[in-house]
């Protein structure tokens, strides 16, 4: 496999994971705008333990993940108290506070970052992605995938038919963070690299936009939106270095990705792969769905 | 006298914000809706402003006079607004019966951000531009303490106009309109308001605030690059969360409370602290004091 290709597929593992961790809290209704504060605090976890404390990969990536799970745990509690748009500015905040305080840990490398020696390969990052995606899927079956679907759907309804809403949505925080831990954990060991800087704002945007243009309603859309928009920017780009003519698309990718979101927010608001596109692949249902 | 000219300092950052604040807690007081394309519109004005008054050979380079200019860079500004309330409330109220009880219109505001800077950066490229003043200096010395001009103006006529803001939402038919609809839009509708023809209003509002500190911006800094909208509208976002959420008052005293906590931090502490500061004490307004300093408590509370 070429150089290209590899890189390509870890990237795509990594997002998909990344994904993933806004799904969680986003299949409970839950809108997540801070996705670079729990992959920040994974990848500075894993490779401030690998690089400053020479432990071994594995539990470095382990605990790097559980630091950032711990994290969300914390944060869930007050975060739960925040609604609708309080809730998009909380996790936007939150994220920006993590962003502000390494930057100003010294020993983790401030605004110059942090570089790690251990590397993660492909045959660490692309079993982690499938396997992320297979807990996911188990996960979304048993009683709590049941119990976030209903709060998604209706929270007061949910609550009367004996969900306990709350200890539902700090899991669904916590098992998110997790998993934001663990793609933050790939990221910096996959690049050798990381910083505050290119892990912002934007990162945390893209990433809540893959997950709600594949829809939050079954587990495969963040799957699709982290596959589709990986691949489709990263294929212009490609192009674009085929033909000086074509040189246009290089910008070009991110106006696709645009005009793209808002296509998909108006002809399928619930983001490309919705539950009844899979139960029935029937159009019946399409009043229901406007109206969920 | 140091502290003295930190704190001018911040309250000068501070107007530019709280003019980015009053456009935000404009459109999501009155249509509950985060509107993400600000930074985009405070961008784009900034950038046509400079593109039409610079002479030289970049795009058009045709060296307008600068009032000219910048009225067409508000002009730009406007009509994409417009563009936008087509494309995401509208739409979304027509297809839906309501346009706040989702998350579309924010989602596709992102959407709109991303394609509006990243065709200003096919345009003009990413570099950051050198955007010459039409005055030789800049700034004005009181007792030893220098204020920048394009600073002073901006305060001032974010005052003024939120000023006028307030006298027309609060005496005229327009206002009273307006009103309704922040209240109930259906409500509204049954009661006589036009709601599809007064939406509008708000987005030319939003857009002609953002446009004025997109210039007022340009002028005070003396560059433009297309993302120059980004860390100005996060720190807005965070002037209008101090202020209240839908509170204009209130987001001209949170954007120059953000504006003086940052240069003040900055300046105390060093530049890599500036995050902590404004977003740690943001993190604990939302969850102590969601309504904001001085706010309501109505508005943003819509289920995604």
């Amino acid at each position: 496999m070429s150089g290209y290709l590899a890189g390509l597929l870890a990237m795509l593992s990594i997002n998909i994971i990344v994904a993933y961790s806004v799904f969680l809290p986003g299949s409970a209704g839950l809108l997540n705008l801070g996705a670079a504060g729990f992959v920040l605090v994974g990848a500075y976890t894993a490779g401030a333990l690998s690089s400053l404390y020479d432990m071994p990969l594995a539990p470095a990536i382990a605990l790097g993940s559980a630091m950032s799970a711990l994290v969300a745990f914390l944060i869930a509690f007050p975060i739960l108290r925040t609604r609708g748009i309080y809730m998009v500015l909380a996790t936007f905040a939150f994220a920006e506070v993590v962003g502000g305080v390494l930057l100003n840990i010294p020993s983790l490398g401030g605004a110059a970052g942090l570089s790690v020696m251990a590397y993660a390969g492909l045959p660490v990052v692309v079993p982690c992605a499938i396997g992320t995606v297979a807990f996911v899927a188990w996960l979304m079956r048993t009683r709590f995938g049941l119990s976030v679907r209903a709060i998604h759907d209706d929270e007061s309804v949910a609550h009367l038919f004996g969900v306990h809403l709350r200890m539902t949505q700090v899991m669904a925080l916590t098992l998110g963070g997790a998993v934001g831990g663990l793609g933050g954990a790939l990221l910096v060991h996959q690049f050798n690299f990381i910083d505050v800087q290119s892990t912002g704002v934007l990162f945390s945007i893209y990433v809540l936009l893959y997950v709600l243009m594949g829809g939050t309603q079954t587990v495969w859309g963040p799957l699709f939106g982290a596959i589709f928009f990986t691949l489709v920017p990263e294929g212009l780009r490609k192009l674009s270095e085929l033909d000086p003519s074509l040189k246009f698309l290089e910008g070009g990718r991110y106006i696709v990705f645009g005009v793209a979101v808002v296509l998909i927010m108006m002809l399928r608001p619930q983001g490309v792969i919705t539950r009844t596109m899979i139960e029935g692949w029937g159009g019946s249902a399409r009043k229901k769905e406007a109206g969920a | 006298m140091q502290l003295l000219q930190q704190i001018v300092n911040g309250l000068m950052l501070g107007g530019i914000l709280a003019f980015v604040a009053v456009a935000f807690t404009l459109t999501i007081g009155m249509l509950n809706f985060l509107n993400f394309t600000i930074p985009a519109l405070f961008m784009l004005a900034g950038m046509v402003t400079w593109a039409l008054s610079s002479s030289g050979g970049h795009f058009m380079g045709l060296g307008w006079h600068w009032t000219y200019a910048a009225a067409a860079g508000i002009a730009v500004a406007v009509l994409a607004s417009l563009l936008i309330e087509r494309f995401t409330y509208r739409y979304m109220k027509a297809r839906f019966g309501d346009a706040t009880e989702h998350a579309l219109p924010l989602v596709s505001s992102l959407g709109f951000l991303i394609i509006f800077e990243h065709l200003a950066m096919m345009f003009w490229s990413g570099d950051p531009q050198r955007f010459e003043l039409p005055f030789k200096s800049s700034t004005l010395e009181i007792g030893g303490l220098m204020f920048g001009i394009p600073h002073l103006i901006s305060l001032a006529s974010a005052i003024v106009l939120v000023a006028l803001l307030n006298g027309i939402l609060e005496r005229t038919r327009l206002g009273r309109a307006l009103r309704s609809i922040a209240e109930n839009p259906d409500a509204a509708t049954l009661m006589g308001v036009e709601v599809q023809r007064i939406v509008p209003v708000v987005f030319v509002i939003a857009g002609v605030l953002s446009a004025l500190a997109g210039i007022l911006y340009a002028a005070s800094y003396g560059t433009v690059t297309p993302f120059m909208g980004d860390a100005i509208a996060t720190d807005a976002i965070a002037g209008m969360v101090l202020g209240g959420l839908g509170n204009i008052w209130g987001a001209i005293a949170g954007g120059l409370l953000v504006g003086l906590v940052k240069v003040l931090a900055i300046s105390t502490f060093g530049a890599e602290i500036e995050k902590i500061p404004v977003w740690g004490l943001l993190l604990v307004i939302l969850i102590v004091r969601p309504q904001g300093l001085f706010g309501h408590t109505r508005i943003g509370k819509g289920k995604f």
